[in-house]
């Protein structure tokens, strides 16, 4: 086995390994437990960070060994995967960081981040997938890895949470199972490819296919949070703010938007997706949700799960991306999986901050915060600005992409419904920062807990305002090589220039 | 593998049959503690034994054995082809860590000296039932087998278990009854009882068919398939852990094993189309009965010993997808059908296990006295767990690539609706292994004492079920055997 044969087993097994090594650890042990956490973080960042150095010069990454007769587990990196990967890695790293510091004094740690290194390996393996059956396996172990994190505090409603979570995931899944077997019963192994690999069916199937693309489709938008099957997602904001940022930023839900796109792109071809009349279905579908979305934010006073309902909107922006057809729509939607990543993760690092240091929990009780945190709700201000989409943040990159591409390909109402979206944004966001910069305190904080030299503790400040300065770092610098953008553009070409 | 060419002339077949039988014999003579002495020993020899005689399938096809040199139908001849050696192999795999279990479970117990003879006489009735290529001597291991079983549950469940016994008793009795008449009337038909010798006879007709059908419900009973379960659960559900692991994991298998040999290799010129939608019906309702039966029971054990009426009823989904279908749903069905019966083995044997401790923790065996054991005893719950994720047809696993290739079967048959079948089962498998897992991550009430479990019997459990996951990774090899020998 050479070395680029074995670097996609190797990225995974070192968050497997960190995993493994952590659930066997004693409880007491916390200097080692971090120490292996942020070790086993970084080294996989230098790791992923070399592969996508070779995937740029168009070094071939696989891993293949034959699972069943004629199907094989395949892992491989191409640009599309190294995009997610890349994202996670990063946050992962972050979130690691912000788990320490959050969970400092609680028990049952080793259960907890052993379950947390456990979803990374998963979401590696989601984003370095070679074919579908690869990317259920995966998927379907994030679903189980992630649900001992939901209901880590076990509490009757994180239990809920979790048992709402689990309902939703698990038939998700069986519908995408049904889908996939049908699939490979028609075509055999069907190996993720630029430019798709079914468009060479006679049209006989064609009735089959545009069915087996729904069952993918509603399968995948299960974790996607497509409405009308996204209500798993407020729900389980009863999860630890480390843990939401996992569900909405780093791995679950854009598990779903990912596989989404490897759908689109990678299986069926964009062009044949387009011939069979399966996209504007499915921007319809992608804009009913983003309006959706909105809307109830607006009315959420619970601060996070305002914030969970904007998730259900942004991640469709990406299968709007999907969803037109052309170039620049495509750029769009797959530089926005990165750009709602690293906006949305330091929205819950902030809300988890408010909530740990001062017991807010509500939009109504944040009147004069800005005052009392004011590094939190910069970075919490940067964010909401990005997801707005005021320049130059990363959300205007997106938004810029997508608006131009939906003019492209003919479908001038998606633009209208990325401005009405960004005018609802707009709604819920800045209440909150106007109560937050503006309005004077209100009586005492709810529950006070002072942690730390800094307004909260540093594990907590520290990685907010690094994502915060990525927001701004992706749209002021999104010229640059290796930006998202520049790296979407990398994918778009390699997909449509073939 | 050079050295294992030092096994190509051994007979392993009678072996497999002796071993366990002089282990038996030993620990009968030698008393309890120096049959927990040599147990170990025994128990691993046999694992060897039988991945002897699964190398020599794979590397020399299908191995046929004449005891004292009479070939059928005078003599008596043992037969092995690839089907035979994953049976095998399976039962090797399972005994091992059930019987370490087992050794230190009963350490304290020392009125249950019985254990260990029944335990190998259990085994080496299976390894017959496994090798026997006739129709009687498959009879003869069947009734032995079911002795040995319902000694082991009346003697480690203790008294209320023995009511739960005799009802197995009379079943089993019944069930072979009934295969025996249909053996008669075969046998008078045409005066053999060697399977390879009586398929060709065998022709659609009246007394043929009501022999087979005799025969198949007899295995019916003794498999367990709904309606036909109702001895199982409190027999399941009451013997001691390790009994029930063995139970459960590998005693049906050998009752379903015996049914598909038959449908197989004997039945093939008479068996119908309708017949095994019939089958696969029943195996249908097991699988909703089962489920929806585990989803309302309170005490561990029972759950579990439910989930058994269903997860039979997997097997039985094979049964109309190789009967009269193309060579390719066939295929994918007969596979499908034996990874399940092997991963069922693993997964079960596991949960079985991780029960076990569970109730030895917490002195109860209600789901809801369970709170607080993910802190206490997270190797049992994960075992579970693994074991849950196995059961369910979750990837990566052996549960899960028996669903996948039942459902290519399917949809290459074109029978869909076992696809509803098979998916809704999972879902509701789903459901009763997380009614468990809910109670172990709600915190402990205060002052809760839990008791300790040993380690050996913490992985046990653990390693059991890492083989039924395992058996997701590595089903290529026992694919390979199953499909390439078959004769």
């Amino acid at each position: 086995m050479s070395l680029s044969e074995a670097f996609p087993l190797l990225v995974l097994a070192v968050s497997l390994g960190t995993g493994v090594v952590i659930f066997f650890l004693a409880e007491r042990r916390h200097r080692l437990r971090s120490a292996l956490n942020l070790g086993g973080a970084t080294l996989k960042l230098v790791l992923v960070g070399v592969m996508l150095w070779g995937v740029f010069g168009q070094q071939h990454y696989e891993t293949r060994y034959e699972l069943l007769p004629g199907i094989d587990f395949a892992l491989r990196a191409d640009a599309l995967g190294m995009l997610f990967i890349t994202l996670s890695a990063v946050l992962w790293l972050l979130t690691t960081l912000y788990a320490i510091g959050y969970l400092e004094g609680s028990p049952h740690r080793s259960r907890f981040f052993g379950f947390f290194s456990l979803c990374i390996t998963a979401t590696t393996g989601i984003a370095l997938a070679g074919n579908l059956l690869t990317f259920f396996l995966f998927y379907e172990l994030l679903t189980l890895s992630t649900y001992p994190l939901v209901v880590h505090r076990g509490t009757d409603k994180a239990l809920h949470a979790g048992k709402i979570y689990l309902a939703y995931t698990q038939a998700g899944g069986a519908v995408l199972l049904v889908g996939i077997a049908w699939l490979y019963s028609l075509a055999g192994n069907v190996e993720f490819t630029q430019g798709g690999v079914l468009s060479q069916f006679p049209p006989g199937h064609h009735a089959a296919l545009a069915t087996i693309f729904v069952l993918l489709i509603a399968g995948l938008g299960v974790k996607a949070a497509l409405v009308p099957l996204h209500g798993w997602l407020p729900a389980a904001m009863a999860a630890p703010a480390p843990v939401s940022a996992l569900l909405h930023a780093v791995a679950v839900v854009k598990a779903g938007a990912f596989g989404i796109v490897r759908v689109v792109y990678n299986v069926y071809g964009i062009e044949f997706a387009a011939d069979l009349g399966l996209l504007v279905p499915l921007a319809i579908v992608a804009c009913v949700t983003i309006l959706y979305g909105s809307l109830r934010a607006l009315v959420q006073d619970d601060l996070k799960k305002r914030l969970a309902f904007s998730t259900v909107s942004q991640v469709s922006y990406i299968i709007v991306g999907v969803a037109v057809f052309g170039p620049i729509g495509t750029i769009g939607g797959l530089v926005h999986l990165v750009h709602q990543g690293i906006m949305k993760v330091t929205l819950f690092f902030c809300a988890g901050n408010l909530a740990e240091t001062l017991g807010v929990h509500h939009v109504s009780e944040m009147n004069g915060v800005g005052r009392r945190m004011p590094w939190t709700m910069a970075a919490f201000t940067v964010a909401a600005f990005g997801l707005i989409g005021v320049p130059p943040m990363a959300g205007f990159i997106s938004k810029w992409y997508l608006g131009l591409g939906a003019l492209a390909a003919h479908m001038p109402w998606v633009l209208g419904v990325l401005v009405a979206s960004s005018l609802l944004n707009a709604a819920y966001l800045l209440p909150i920062l106007h109560a937050a910069w503006f309005k004077p305190q209100e009586g005492p904080w709810p529950v006070e807990t002072p942690r730390g030299r800094f307004e909260t503790d540093w594990r907590l400040l520290g990685p907010p305002l690094v994502t915060a300065l990525l927001t701004v770092g992706a749209g002021l610098l999104a010229a640059m090589p290796f930006s998202p953008l520049d790296w979407a553009k990398l994918i778009a070409a390699r997909e449509y220039l073939r | 593998m050079a050295g294992m060419q030092a096994f190509v002339g051994v007979d392993t077949l009678p072996w497999l049959i002796a071993l366990p039988l002089i282990f038996a014999s030993a620990s009968f003579l030698l008393g309890p503690r120096a049959a927990r002495a040599i147990a170990p020993a025994g128990l691993v020899i046999g694992l060897l034994a039988a991945v002897v005689l699964a190398w020599q399938v794979a590397a020399g096809g299908s191995q046929r054995q004449a005891l004292g040199g009479w070939a059928p139908p005078l003599g008596i001849e043992l037969y092995a082809d690839g089907l035979t050696a994953l049976m095998l192999l399976m039962t090797a795999v399972v005994v091992l860590p059930v019987g370490l279990y087992a050794r230190v479970y009963f350490e304290r117990q020392p009125g249950v000296a019985g254990f260990w003879p029944l335990t190998w006489f259990l085994i080496g009735a299976m390894n017959a039932l496994y090798l026997s290529a006739d129709i009687f001597n498959l009879y003869v291991t069947l009734e032995l087998l079911g002795l040995a079983a319902v000694g082991l549950i009346i003697l480690t469940g203790g008294v209320q278990t023995i009511a739960a016994g005799m009802r197995y008793l009379l079943a089993a009795l019944a069930g072979s009854l009934l295969y025996l008449l249909g053996v008669a009337l075969l046998y008078g038909a045409h005066g053999t009882l060697a399977i390879a010798l009586l398929a060709p006879l065998l022709a659609p007709a009246p007394y043929a068919g009501l022999a087979a059908a005799l025969m198949v419900v007899g295995l019916l009973v003794k498999s367990a398939l709904f309606p036909l379960h109702f001895w199982l659960p409190p027999a399941h559900g009451g013997a001691a852990a390790p009994v029930s692991a063995l139970l459960s994991a590998l005693v049906i298998k050998a009752s379903f094993y015996l049914l598909l040999r038959l449908w197989l290799d004997l039945f093939g010129t008479i068996s119908t189309a309708a017949a095994g939608q019939l089958l696969g019906w029943l195996g249908a309702a097991a699988i909703l009965w089962g489920s929806v039966l585990a989803l309302r029971q309170e005490k561990l054990k029972m759950l579990v010993a439910y989930s058994t009426v269903a997860q039979i009823g997997y097997l039985f989904l094979l049964f109309p997808l190789v009967t009269h279908t193309g060579a390719g749903a066939a295929t994918s069905a007969l596979a499908g059908g034996v990874m399940q019966a092997l991963s069922h083995a693993a997964a079960k044997s596991a949960m079985f296990l991780a029960v076990g401790n569970m109730i030895l923790s917490s002195a109860r065996d209600d789901i809801a006295s369970i709170d607080g054991l993910s802190a206490r005893h997270p190797t049992s719950l994960f075992a579970f767990a693994m074991a849950g994720v196995s059961l369910m047809g979750l990837p990566p696993s052996g549960g899960f690539v028996a669903k996948w290739l039942l459902l290519q079967a399917a949809l290459v048959a074109g029978q869909w609706w076992w696809i509803g079948v098979i998916i809704g089962g999972g879902l509701l498998t789903a459901a009763y292994v997380l009614q468990v897992l809910r109670c172990a991550f709600m915190p402990a009430p205060r002052g809760k004492i839990f008791q300790p479990v040993p380690r050996t019997l913490e992985f046990s459990a653990l390693a059991l079920a890492v083989v039924s996951l395992a058996l997701g990774f590595v089903a290529t090899g026992p694919l390979a055997l199953l499909t390439g020998h078959r004769s």
